[in-house]
């Protein structure tokens, strides 16, 4: 017998994933797919990725042989134009036609786009497909104004996608008294729209666009309020229109605003087409969601194979994924009293905004917003869905539990096993535990293979992390860090172990801890762990050959085999006479300078023979060793501040300079940076540091974590408006924990990024200190201060080290005679690699 | 041929480096020197490292892969055999080693390489 043929239309993300679940459940029915986009289906939620650097494959669900494997005929660029139902045939666009047994609509929405006087106009655009955005992005590069029309959630997305495309001046357009109408409320609203503007977006509320200005081109936009606003292109993101166009030809029923009429089994008015997705109108409502189309799949596909599923609706909780700024609502959002009781939190001051509604009886939690910090937002939208009887003290929920903290993830033990985590593709808390129990999973990669769990929107996905972690720490799985093969310990558990033993050398670390002989992994790990602990000098016979090369010979080694000197200049003030010592010392070693982008000067190309006296002659007027070379503090940068500058709040160069002396020759997992601003302008760039401090009217803004490097990330805010005395108080903490935990060669940035509970559980440490182990950090820090000395002085003042300066062990005079240099602009350099 | 020519008298022992390495001029060539005092052995090899030609090996820190000796450029950290300078970071390129005696309180190397 022939087997039934389903035809598909439309290749988006719900047409796509119900090929993917009749699939997995059966290989009968011929399968015809006709898209009308020219690629594969692709992951529209993330589209806005595009613009940051995803490719188009990178966005799509399939693999390129998925759909032949499948044994399913798909058609691109190739939309269908005609239905004859009597017939059951479908006709596409080059003219064919297709007879089908079933008929799936999965034609999804398209822009809904306003009828606005102008709006063909060159520079409008709509944002839903990849196309839509290559054409976004290549007018982007001449215009210098840009707008939005619509304030909700895809329109905040478009608007922060053209602030990443560089557009100087973005606004946003919303006819409606408040943002995101759907989903928060009018106080939510004031403080997403603070928070936008401080991302540098213009809001404009109560805003009626009559007509868009311009010859060809659009120039500006025209409000009822007869006011205007000049803009050299538009985005219209007013609302979705289902594609119902197709089907009302036909004559299938659909709703008056628009949407294909379906049952709880997505059956249209004709039994042999069904409906599915964005362009299904169920209930009298269009779901504008993914997850809510993925289970019309599901309910399709299982009805298809004798299954018997219905469609009752679904939740529209949603989380904002604009980078920067949180906002989600879930469950009843808008439900006031007297139907319920609210309880609210906000802080103006940092822009957060909480808002849960629980019942009458203060059982149930019902629904809620929150602005500013969602990280409760998947925990909050369990507790509503799965009805969890809420805790005497319900406002916990958004405060936190005061007078002790909760470990992170504590409360997704309390969720029954039924709970459904990753409601796009409708994965249970059961379905993720077991399969990390029963050991097929042992990371997140694996898992999202095995159940797709956190595959669709990814919004789960911290609750996903949680109860991996959760679940192999149950199973008392661990999985350990080891440093080489020389030792069977993290470098944390090290660090405990040689301060319990009190060792104080690299032989004696590896004779009590390690085995076999060491190599250039441990070696320098050990040293930097010693350092640390004790503070000695690092050239102490024996650990020397421990060291990395450019701290064994303190100084950094060039291509050629010659090093660097640079001498502190603690937040980049220097004298003229010492700017002169400078000068003098490096025209008699001809020596290369440089400014720094460390604010200060590096001098290049010397001999390991001429590092002592060099030194030595630089120690004599005043200077010291600027740790270039170590795993240690290096610069504290300073803008000019209060003593010179008309906008300095204060005198940022003496704190860059206290802050300098205090942490110098400090050795860490990894260098560390910090600087100094006297205000908000930001001249230090204190936000790419590890700590950064930045003036206020009340005092200094701590900021930590901070990168420069490779992998840029600005600094997260740690607390604000602290006196100098609480704010070195908490960059001593914050210095000892770091010292203490992170892995090797781990900047303070990543050490962070892979630290549970993210900039919250660390200001709690720092702040509230949770560990309980402030106290013995301040005082292990004050005693690394109060050791500190130059290691430049002690080297060129010990014969035993100094001696070790020298090239040739048979002719200690001579200098390696192949370094080369070679003349560039009136200045040595180091000549090529003498490659092979 | 005479055996003693060709042994260079390098440095006395308490010159040379615990655990490290030091450099010997021998003419206009350099010559690595290891005193790998945990092991209580001594190796001699090309200070040049091969990868960028540098003449850095003697600065380079030494250690054991399971139980070969080994020294580790300072410079971009490849790895090589102290025993048979073989390159243990997968680089085709290999350097040479001289044998080594001490006598009396001095290092010998002899110039003729083992490989
Ligand atoms: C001299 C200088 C470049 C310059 O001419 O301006 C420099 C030179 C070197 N940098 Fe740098 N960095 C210099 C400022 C920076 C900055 C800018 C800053 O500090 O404001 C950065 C980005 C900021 C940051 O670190 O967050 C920077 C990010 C790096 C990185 C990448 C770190 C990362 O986290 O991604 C490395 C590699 C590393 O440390 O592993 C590096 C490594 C190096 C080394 C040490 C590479 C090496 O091992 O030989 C270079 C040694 C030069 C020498 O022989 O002395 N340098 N380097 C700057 C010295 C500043 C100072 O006064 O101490
Ligand atoms: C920028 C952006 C961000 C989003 N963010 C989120 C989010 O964070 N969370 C969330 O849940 N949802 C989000 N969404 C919504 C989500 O993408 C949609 O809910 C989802 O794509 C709907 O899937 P669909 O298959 O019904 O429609 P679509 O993905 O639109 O697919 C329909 C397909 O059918 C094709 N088609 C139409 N007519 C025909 C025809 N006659 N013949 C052939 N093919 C036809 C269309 O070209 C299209 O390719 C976002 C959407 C956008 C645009
Ligand atoms: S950016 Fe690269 S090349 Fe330039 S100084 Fe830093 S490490 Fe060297
Ligand atoms: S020069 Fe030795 S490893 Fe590159």
């Amino acid at each position: 017998m022939k087997e039934p043929q389903i035809i598909v239309i439309g290749n988006g993300m719900v047409g796509y994933k119900f090929c993917e679940k009749l699939r997995s459940k059966t290989s009968s029915f011929n399968l015809i797919v006709f898209g009308e986009e020219p690629r594969r289906a692709y992951d529209r939620v993330h589209l806005s990725e595009y613009f940051n650097g995803k490719t188009a494959d990178d966005l799509s669900l399939s693999t390129e042989n998925w759909y032949e494997e499948q044994n399913i005929t798909l058609f691109l660029n190739n939309p269908v134009t005609k239905i004859d139902r009597e017939l059951q045939k479908v006709y596409t666009a080059n003219g064919l036609g297709y007879s089908y047994d079933i008929l799936v609509f999965a034609t999804g929405s398209g822009a809904f786009v306003p009828n606005i006087a102008g709006i063909e106009k060159e520079g409008v655009f709509v944002y839903r497909t990849i196309e839509d955005l290559d054409l976004i992005s290549s007018y982007a590069k001449k215009a210098k104004t840009a707008s939005v029309i619509g304030g909700g959630l895809l329109g905040l997305e478009a608007a922060k996608a053209l602030i990443d495309l560089g557009i100087e001046k973005t606004s946003i357009i919303e006819f409606a008294p408040r943002l995101m109408p759907r989903q928060i409320d009018a106080a939510g609203s004031d403080m997403l729209k603070s928070k936008l503007a401080d991302l540098g977006l213009q809001i404009y509320l109560n805003k009626n666009t009559t007509s868009i200005e311009g010859d060809d081109c659009i120039t500006a936009l025209k409000f009822s309020d007869d006011t205007v606003l000049d803009v050299d292109m538009l985005v219209i993101s007013a609302g979705i229109k289902p594609r119902d166009e197709l089907a009302k030809a036909c004559g299938i029923k659909v709703g008056a605003r628009g949407g294909i009429i379906v049952d709880e089994k997505m059956q249209t008015s004709d039994p042999a087409v069904f409906a599915i997705g964005e362009c299904a109108l169920y209930d009298g409502m269009i779901y504008g969601l993914i997850a809510p189309g993925y289970e019309m799949a599901e309910v399709l596909a299982t009805n298809l194979c004798e299954g018997d599923k219905t469609f009752t609706g679904f939740d529209m909780s949603t989380k904002l994924k604009l980078i920067g700024i949180d906002v989600a609502s879930f469950g009843d959002n808008f439900i006031t009293e007297p139907d319920c009781r609210t309880i609210i939190f906000e802080n103006k001051h940092k822009g957060i905004y909480k808002r849960i509604n629980v019942s009458n009886d203060g059982q149930y939690l019902l629904g809620g917003i929150l602005i500013g910090d969602a990280t409760a937002y998947n925990l909050l939208l369990q507790t509503s869905n799965n009805r969890i009887v809420l805790s005497e003290n319900p406002e916990e929920l958004i405060l936190g539990i005061r007078g002790g903290s909760e470990p992170a993830g504590a409360g997704i033990t309390g969720l029954p096993d039924s709970a459904l985590i990753c409601s796009c593709e409708g994965v249970s808390k059961g379905d993720i535990c077991s399969a990390v129990a029963d050991g097929s999973c042992e990371n997140i990669d694996d898992l999202k293979k095995c159940t797709k769990a956190g595959t669709g929107c990814g919004g789960c996905m911290p609750m996903v992390k949680d109860l991996l972690n959760h679940t192999l720490k149950s199973q008392g799985k661990y999985i350990k860090n080891v440093i080489c093969e020389h030792f069977n310990y993290s470098r944390q558990e090290l660090y405990d172990l040689i301060h319990i033993h009190e060792l104080k050398s690299y032989d004696a670390v590896l004779d009590a801890l390690g085995k076999n002989d060491g190599c250039e992994v441990c070696k320098p790990l050990v040293s930097s762990l010693l350092a640390s602990l004790w503070n000695e000098m690092i050239l102490k016979k024996g650990n020397d050959v421990a060291q990395d090369s450019n701290d064994r010979f303190l100084a950094n080694i060039q291509k050629g085999g010659s090093y660097s000197v640079v001498p502190r200049v603690p937040g980049g003030e220097i004298t003229p006479d010492k700017l002169i010592v400078i000068g003098e010392v490096a025209k008699k070693y001809n020596l290369y300078t440089k400014i720094t982008g460390g604010q200060r000067i590096d001098m290049f190309g010397a001999h390991l023979n001429d590092l002592p006296i060099i030194w030595e002659e630089l120690i004599a007027a005043g200077f010291e060793s600027g740790h270039a070379y170590g795993k240690g503090l290096r610069t504290v940068k300073s803008c000019v501040g209060s003593t010179w500058c008309r906008f300095g709040l204060h005198d940022s160069v003496s704190f860059a300079i206290r802050i300098e002396e205090r942490y110098r020759g400090i050795r860490a997992p990894h260098k560390f940076k910090s600087a100094v601003s006297g205000c908000i302008r930001e001249c230090a760039e204190a936000q790419s540091k590890d700590f950064g401090i930045i003036a206020t009217e009340k005092g200094w803004n701590l900021y930590v974590c901070g990168n420069g490097g490779s992998k840029p990330q600005h600094a997260l805010l740690l607390a604000t408006d602290l006196d100098s005395e609480t704010c070195i108080r908490y960059i001593d903490r914050f210095l000892m924990f770091y010292i203490r935990t992170a892995d090797p060669l781990t900047r303070t940035a990543t050490w962070l990024n892979k630290m549970e509970g993210g900039i919250d559980y660390l200001r709690n440490v720092i702040i509230n200190d949770s560990l309980g182990m402030a106290a013995q950090w301040e005082n292990e820090i004050e005693n690394l201060i109060a050791s500190y000395k130059c290691e430049w002085k002690e080297a060129v003042e010990n014969p035993a080290i100094r001696k070790r300066f020298s090239h040739f062990v048979n002719a200690p005079e001579d200098k390696d005679p192949t370094i080369e240099f070679v003349e560039m602009r009136g200045q040595k350099r180091t000549a090529e690699w003498k490659t092979v | 041929m005479n055996e003693k020519s060709n042994w260079l008298a390098a440095c006395r022992v308490e010159d040379a480096i615990e655990n490290g390495g030091v450099c010997v001029k021998h003419g206009e060539d350099q010559i690595a020197l290891f005193y790998f005092t945990r092991r209580n052995e001594w190796y001699a090899t090309q200070n040049e490292c091969p990868h960028k030609k540098q003449m850095a090996l003697s600065r380079g820190m030494i250690g054991s892969a399971t139980d070969e000796p080994k020294v580790a450029c300072p410079f971009h950290k490849k790895t090589f055999s102290l025993s048979t300078g073989e390159c243990l970071s997968g680089d085709e390129c290999a350097i040479k080693t001289y044998p080594v005696k001490v006598e009396n309180g001095t290092v010998y190397i002899g110039t003729t390489p083992k490989s």
